[in-house]
């Protein structure tokens, strides 16, 4: 068990190590380094002052140790623009970022799981046949165009709710949280739902897909032969050994939905990290694009990482197996 | 053509309603792109027979000042919106055309070199894949984008935008392809042909181009419709958040981020018919693609 772990975290080390040295070589190749801390004004002899400060003269595999080793201390140089440090912009808009894109994972979870299960049941039924072609034009809209229709419908055609914007915000700390006022809460759906949207009807197609192959076993016969009510059936014996692969995509999808969170931001000009990610693609301010892809990448490798190891938690069987092949 | 309309594939399609439909919904918008400066009743990109007065008129309806009448109405600039949405479809299907090419290339070549020669080459590209993989395709043509706009000196950025674009998206879609192609290289190889062919003594290039490569493009045919229709919305995706084409040559996605800007006017039409265009054809590919790939899936018949 232990072997397996170890063998798993080096691999997460090494994924993203190599994710560093992408955004290590964006950092010191495409922007330059020194016109962004000295303008352009400034005398040679002033650039090679700073050019031996910033350690731009030392070796490459020595730069790239140190390039690291800052970001390990969340030091990601300044930005282009505004000459903020980006760490700060980061963890300023981090918390809107998080907020969403957790919403709309527990949306999507909440709502995928309980249609997924609904059309399984029912299969063929009116609804849910209604239900699973609607997903597959869902699944062809693309994310902007959803957040921009639901605009259209709930902002400018009902006015019920905000179309940009987090609403009013409270201050917990360094954190920022929407939560807690009305207006923030109403900020938070037609986001989260554009975010979200696609993920459930993936999680849709998942939990019904393994719902009508665990109906299909033996045991489960055997629970209905036995008397056992439906919901007994569905809820004790079929729902739990369909999570093991719901949980997985959900943990991966986790990862899109922190990128796709960069799509939603634009449309809704939420203030969160994807909005800053994508203002600098527009400006080409490097030090920002370069941490942004530091920072995702933690993100996934993490995400990874966790369901991976939530994996032989929940499954035995997967535990065993790896045990003995760990063993010889 | 007498033998491709007898063939199996022909009949399956013929009895196929959706695949029936949603190639002829393709086809007709392929054509109107194609044929887009017989078609449109004006050039969008032609000043001259632009007039602002014609601004925001609603479709089907007189214009209050000039009395034209535009099917789809006008836009912001008084432009007609139906020509506006032929052109924008050109730039679309290009970046979306190139963009496939580009990833299906590099795919395949990268993918017959991995399966075939193996060893740390093969290591090296899988798991280079592998780690892309995890990245949606959408973030690392971003990143692309970003990467190759400071690359390039300030003054050729605007007119490389389309091709930057190309590349992008290109690149952040060839992992499917390699990854399909490495898995039946590695199938191909074993096979008897291939050792004869070693036998004759052909190089190893010859191998991979001649004998194998036709053996292996199966699926990629099914990878690709796919791929394009992911492509055709990553450049409007891109667009629509302003990093994509320039503005002043608007495919579907920049027409949508303009028709945005009005919704909150009542200008609906801005919106609505250039995302029911791209609705329509990423619709019609994916249903497409879905049918060919039951289709050439020996396991499934």
């Amino acid at each position: 068990m232990l072997i397996i772990v170890l063998r798993r975290l080096l691999q997460a080390v090494m994924v993203l190590l190599f994710v560093a040295l992408i955004s290590f070589l964006i950092f010191r190749y495409v922007g330059n380094p020194v016109e962004s801390l000295l303008g352009q004004e400034a005398t040679v002899a002033q650039r090679a002052a700073l050019e031996e400060a910033l350690g731009l003269k030392d070796p490459i595999y020595e730069q790239y140790a140190n390039f690291v080793l800052r970001a390990l201390q969340f030091d990601f140089g300044n930005s282009y623009r505004g000459a903020l440090p980006v760490a700060e912009l980061i963890a300023l808009r981090l918390p809107a970022t998080l907020e969403l894109a957790m919403t709309s994972a527990i949306f999507a979870v909440i709502f995928g799981v309980i249609t997924g299960i609904y059309t399984a049941i029912n299969r063929g039924g009116f609804i849910a046949n209604l239900i699973l072609s609607t997903s597959l034009v869902g699944v062809s809209l693309p994310t902007f165009l959803i957040g921009v229709l639901l605009i259209w419908v709930f902002s400018v055609e009902l006015n019920w709710l905000p179309s940009f914007g987090r609403g009013e915000v409270v201050e917990l700390g360094w954190w920022t949280t929407g939560f807690l006022t009305a207006s923030g809460v109403k900020s938070l759906i037609l986001p989260s739902i554009t975010l979200g949207l696609y993920q459930m009807t993936l999680i849709m197609r998942l939990t019904r897909a393994e719902m009508l192959e665990v109906l299909r076993q033996d045991y489960i016969r055997l629970a209905v032969a036995l008397g056992q009510s439906k919901r007994q059936v569905y809820f004790f014996h079929a729902l739990p050994n369909i999570l093991i692969p719901v949980i997985t995509i959900t943990g991966l999808q986790l990862g899109s939905v922190i990128a796709f969170a960069i799509i939603t931001e634009t449309v809704f000009q939420w203030p969160g990290v994807g909005l800053l990610f994508i203002n600098a693609v527009y400006f080409v301010d490097i030090p920002v694009m370069s941490a942004y892809l530091l920072l995702v990448g933690f993100a996934f490798v993490v995400i990874n990482l966790v369901v991976d190891l939530l994996y032989l938690l929940i499954d035995p069987r997967l535990r065993d197996g790896q045990l003995k092949r760990g063993a010889d | 053509m007498h033998r491709f309309l007898q063939s199996d594939f022909f009949y399956s399609f013929r009895n196929a309603p959706v695949a029936v439909a949603s190639f002829f919904v393709f086809a007709v918008i392929i054509l109107a792109a194609v044929f887009a400066n017989f078609i449109a009743p004006n050039n969008p990109f032609d000043p001259a027979s632009l007039n602002l007065m014609n601004g925001f008129t609603p479709p089907l309806q007189s214009n209050e000042f000039t009395g034209d009448v535009f099917l789809l109405g006008a836009d912001d600039q008084g432009r007609d919106l139906f020509s506006t949405i032929l052109y924008g479809l050109r730039i679309s299907l290009f970046v979306g055309i190139m963009a496939v090419m580009l990833a299906m290339v590099m795919g395949v070549v990268l993918g017959l070199i991995a399966g075939y020669l193996g060893g740390w080459l093969d290591t090296f590209i899988m798991r280079f894949a592998d780690i892309q993989m995890t990245f949606p395709s959408i973030l690392v043509a971003m990143l692309i984008y970003g990467v190759a706009k400071g690359v390039l000196p300030p003054d050729l950025r605007y007119e490389m935008s389309i091709a930057v674009l190309i590349i992008s998206i290109g690149l952040s879609e060839w992992v499917p392809f390699a990854r399909t192609v490495r898995g039946s290289t590695l199938v191909e190889k074993e096979k008897e042909y291939i050792t004869a062919a070693k036998m004759i003594g052909l190089r190893k290039s010859q191998i991979m181009s001649r004998h194998i490569l036709p053996n292996v493009l199966g699926p990629v045919l099914v990878i690709a419709t796919i791929t394009f229709a992911l492509a055709i919305i990553a450049e409007a995706t891109l667009s629509f958040l302003g990093v994509g084409v320039p503005t002043t040559k608007p495919s579907l996605g920049t027409l949508i981020r303009i028709g945005q800007d009005f919704l909150f006017s009542g200008e609906w039409w801005i919106l609505l018919f250039p995302a029911l265009t791209l609705l329509a054809l990423a619709l019609s590919i994916n249903l497409f693609g879905d049918w060919l790939r039951d289709t050439l899936n020996p396991k499934l018949k």
